[in-house]
């Protein structure tokens, strides 16, 4: 599919998306963000969609049986062969001569970046016709908040309690977004449910592309973070405001930043109002400042932007 | 339908009721998640300009789209919220429910 | 019957088995001895030949994972590994048998590391009876293509719905040449029609599948599994009555009896050693000693009953493990000594545990078998078990 004929996708909008939700029932924590991305990601994607969900939150909110949350076909995976089963059920459909259909996996930031990197980086070699979506809330909250490969410098999880000897976790997030771009995929893109519009248009973007896509989406977890119910998207817009999460798209090749913000909001307002990030001292916080401010002079200089 | 609605499930008394693996009708839903909710999102229908900011980030999917307006399913709403914080025109109160 | 033999390995005759059942998807990871089946496939499809998605998987947990997506919505599916590959799976199996998926999967036993080998014993799928996979072991090449084509049948059948594996002994018969018959595709569409069932994803029909169940429902399903394992039995022989008929081989069902009629000692077999075990037994019956041989070709259902009633016949039994389950015995042994408590049978019996790593098995020690059991009728009938063939001396 050329730029061109992207661009000539039909928006979706709030106001013209279908009014069936196809994630609902479940029983995600009040206020969670990842049931956002799911259910607003299945709302473009439709009713003729297959989801592939390995162990997780929204495995483990959405298949209770009996009470089945996905009103569209949907199914539990082995946790490190999400992209595997997603690629069989492509595969499977399509043998079968079905077409019109599209096949989604919805795993979590360590299902993605650690456990399933692998059976993910096999998808993207063959280019199955599968959309990836990394549903991000930086830690294995699921199994009750360990600490996962995109869980950022400092934070408290229950596998990296902060004290004395400990900032919390010592490891920076891995960098998800570009390891997936260095397979040549023919779109990756990251977004924000704070920023729910540019994510509903990468999924779309991503729907209308046959081949392996990956959208990396940024879902806040009240019950991890240590946050309000009712401040999930707002947490999520101030992560990508004060520049720690950015919205960027990879595609024929090209890195392109979507938004590029001549000043960033406070770092330390975002972290210390979460009580994960609570027991951070300054110098902690510069660290994260300083880590922020190398990842965005290297893109400034090497992606495209405004 | 555009939302799955609580149904009536037989619990099964005979092994043959059960489905053959693990596998069961898409969307089926055996209870509400009412009981959830310590505080209900109640819409000011005046102040409501239609903007559907709530009905995009409901992490439930609870918010209904109606000529016009927006409503609520109380049966799956579970009063996170974020309806009310995100609404530009504070048009959502978030009520206690009386017990 | 007009005949269409040509002369191929073990591993061939699965390859031409599963591109005669039809998969519609078959995704594998190469391991050694399994290769020469994925690699004989992939021709055939790349040929035209055989009309299937070959899917190139990274790893055997994501090998079977395609597979149980494919058939997730109902496609015909096909796998193939060994050893350290079957343990790399073994998450993914126990989800295949708990979702019902019947996938079709060829092992090539191999030894398991360590130390590594990459020859053959039978401990890498003997480690896996507990996985819900029906198992059943094949003698030879022949075999070995018209199992594939009856586990399709038996696997897909409504009352099982169970993924099967077939085993063939890695080298001694995946690499070993045979004339191998092959069918003619016309007769197997007669006798495997396309998969059918109710356990998958549609548009029309839509599912939620290999959903989580609270302790209340959890138990009915796994007795479901159970029992399905227990149906296959007689789907297994009506499969081979049916295969029989139409193909004119007969493999005898869950397991095979050789001379055992008369016979005092009988040695249990499983797999490829057979057709060894077969030479000794009637050299040994020309000589006038009555030995006979159980070969069991199914593990998983397990033929109790064909064990219990052989006991009452007979006045030995030994049983060659190519296996060994560490402080204890054999785990074939293991199976058929609790066959044998419940017939109350009261006979000498004997584990012989050997072959491990590839290590040959030796007509003449496959007779010295034959004649401890024979001498040991007189003696009380403890079991005892025996690590035969050691090269060294040792401290017992």
């Amino acid at each position: 599919m050329t730029n061109e004929t992207i661009m000539n996708i039909p928006r979706v909008t709030p106001k013209n998306m279908t009014e069936q939700e196809f994630f609902y029932g479940h029983k995600a924590c009040a206020g969670c963000g990842g049931s956002v991305a799911v259910r607003l990601a299945l709302k473009v994607l439709g009713e003729r969609t297959y989801s592939a969900l390995p162990a997780g939150c929204m495995a483990a909110v959405g298949f209770i049986f009996p009470q089945m949350a996905f009103k569209n076909n949907s199914i539990i995976t082995t946790f490190p062969g999400v992209a595997s089963m997603a690629s069989g059920i492509a595969a499977g459909a399509k043998a079968l001569g079905q077409t019109d259909f599209k096949t989604v996996c919805f795993a979590g930031d360590g299902g993605t970046a650690d456990i399933g990197l692998q059976a993910l980086s096999g998808m993207i070699d063959r280019d199955d016709d599968v959309l990836y979506i990394c549903y991000d809330n930086e830690a294995y909250m699921n199994t009750g908040i360990q600490k996962s490969g995109l869980t950022p410098y400092g934070t408290h999880t229950t596998t990296t309690p902060a004290g004395k000897n400990l900032p919390g976790s010592k490891t920076h997030k891995k960098n998800v977004f570009e390891i997936i771009a260095a397979h040549d995929i023919k779109y990756a893109a990251t977004a924000s449910i704070g920023y729910p519009q540019d994510f509903i248009n990468k999924v779309n973007k991503a729907k209308h592309i046959k081949g392996a896509t990956f959208i990396h989406v940024y879902a806040s977890c009240p019950t991890g973070w240590g946050t309000p119910t009712n401040t999930s998207i707002e947490i999520a817009r101030e992560a990508v405001d004060c520049g720690l999460i950015f919205l960027a798209e990879y595609e024929n090749g090209d890195f392109k930043l979507n938004k590029n913000p001549k000043e960033f909001a406070s770092v330390k307002e975002y972290l210390t109002k979460q009580g994960r990030f609570k027991h951070m001292t300054d110098e902690d916080i510069e660290q994260v400042i300083g880590f922020r401010d190398m990842k965005w002079e290297r893109m400034r200089r090497n992606w495209n932007h405004k | 339908m555009e939302r799955p609605i609580k149904r009536d499930f037989k619990r099964p008394t005979h092994i043959n009721d059960y489905p053959v693996g693990p596998q069961y009708e898409a969307g089926f839903l055996a209870e509400t998640n009412a009981s959830w909710r310590t505080f209900r999102p109640v819409i000011d229908l005046d102040k409501c300009i239609n903007c559907l900011i709530c009905y995009m980030v409901c992490p439930d999917g609870t918010i209904m789209k109606r000529e016009g307006k927006v409503a609520v399913d109380y049966d799956y709403c579970k009063g996170c919220g974020v309806c009310a914080h995100e609404c530009p025109k504070d048009a959502i109160a978030m009520i206690k429910e009386e017990l | 019957m007009k005949t269409n033999k040509i002369f191929i390995s073990g591993d061939e005759a699965a390859a031409h088995g599963v591109r005669l059942s039809r998969p519609h998807v078959i995704a594998a990871y190469p391991i050694t001895p399994q290769t020469i089946t994925v690699e004989r496939l992939s021709e055939m499809v790349e040929s035209g030949e055989l009309d299937a998605d070959y899917m190139h998987v990274e790893s055997e947990h994501s090998a079977l994972s395609a597979a149980m997506g494919a058939s997730s919505v109902g496609a015909r599916t096909f796998t193939a590994t060994s050893s350290q590959g079957l343990l790399y799976m073994v998450e993914a199996m126990h989800y295949a048998s708990g979702g019902r998926y019947p996938i079709v999967m060829m092992n090539a036993n191999r030894s398991v590391a360590l130390p590594w080998s990459i020859y053959g014993d039978q401990r890498d799928s003997l480690s896996q009876l507990d996985s819900g996979w029906i198992q059943v072991y094949v003698e030879d090449a022949q075999e070995a293509l018209d199992m594939m084509i009856q586990a399709y049948k038996i696997a897909e059948h409504a009352k099982v719905l169970t993924p099967m594996m077939v085993n063939l002994d890695g080298f001694i018969l995946t690499h070993t040449y045979e004339m191998v018959e092959i069918p003619d595709q016309d007769m197997v569409d007669k006798f495997l029609p396309p998969f059918e069932t109710p356990n998958k994803m549609s548009f029309e029909n839509p599912k939620n599948m290999a959903f989580s169940s609270q302790p209340d429902d959890n138990t009915e399903f796994k007795y479901q599994q159970n029992k399905a394992m227990f149906d296959a039995i007689e789907v297994i022989e009506n499969t081979e009555k049916e295969f029989g008929e139409q193909f004119g081989r007969n493999y005898h069902g869950m397991v095979e009896e050789y001379m055992c009629d008369d016979a005092e000692a009988v040695l249990v077999t499983l797999g490829s050693i057979t057709g060894t075990v077969r030479v000794v037994a009637e050299q040994l019956r020309a000589r006038g000693l009555k030995v006979g041989i159980l070969k069991i070709r199914y593990m998983r259902p397990f033929p109790e009953k064909e064990i219990m009633e052989l006991s009452h016949k007979i006045k030995a039994i030994g049983v060659i493990d190519k296996d060994i389950s560490f402080g204890y015995e054999g785990t074939v042994f293991t199976n058929v000594n609790s066959a044998l408590a419940k017939s109350n049978a009261t006979i000498f019996k004997k584990n012989f545990i050997g072959g491990l790593g590839g290590r040959d098995i030796t007509k003449a020690e496959i007779e010295k078998m034959y004649k401890d059991l024979l001498a040991g009728i007189s003696t009380n009938g403890q079991k005892t078990v025996e690590f035969f063939n050691l090269k060294v001396e040792t401290n017992d």
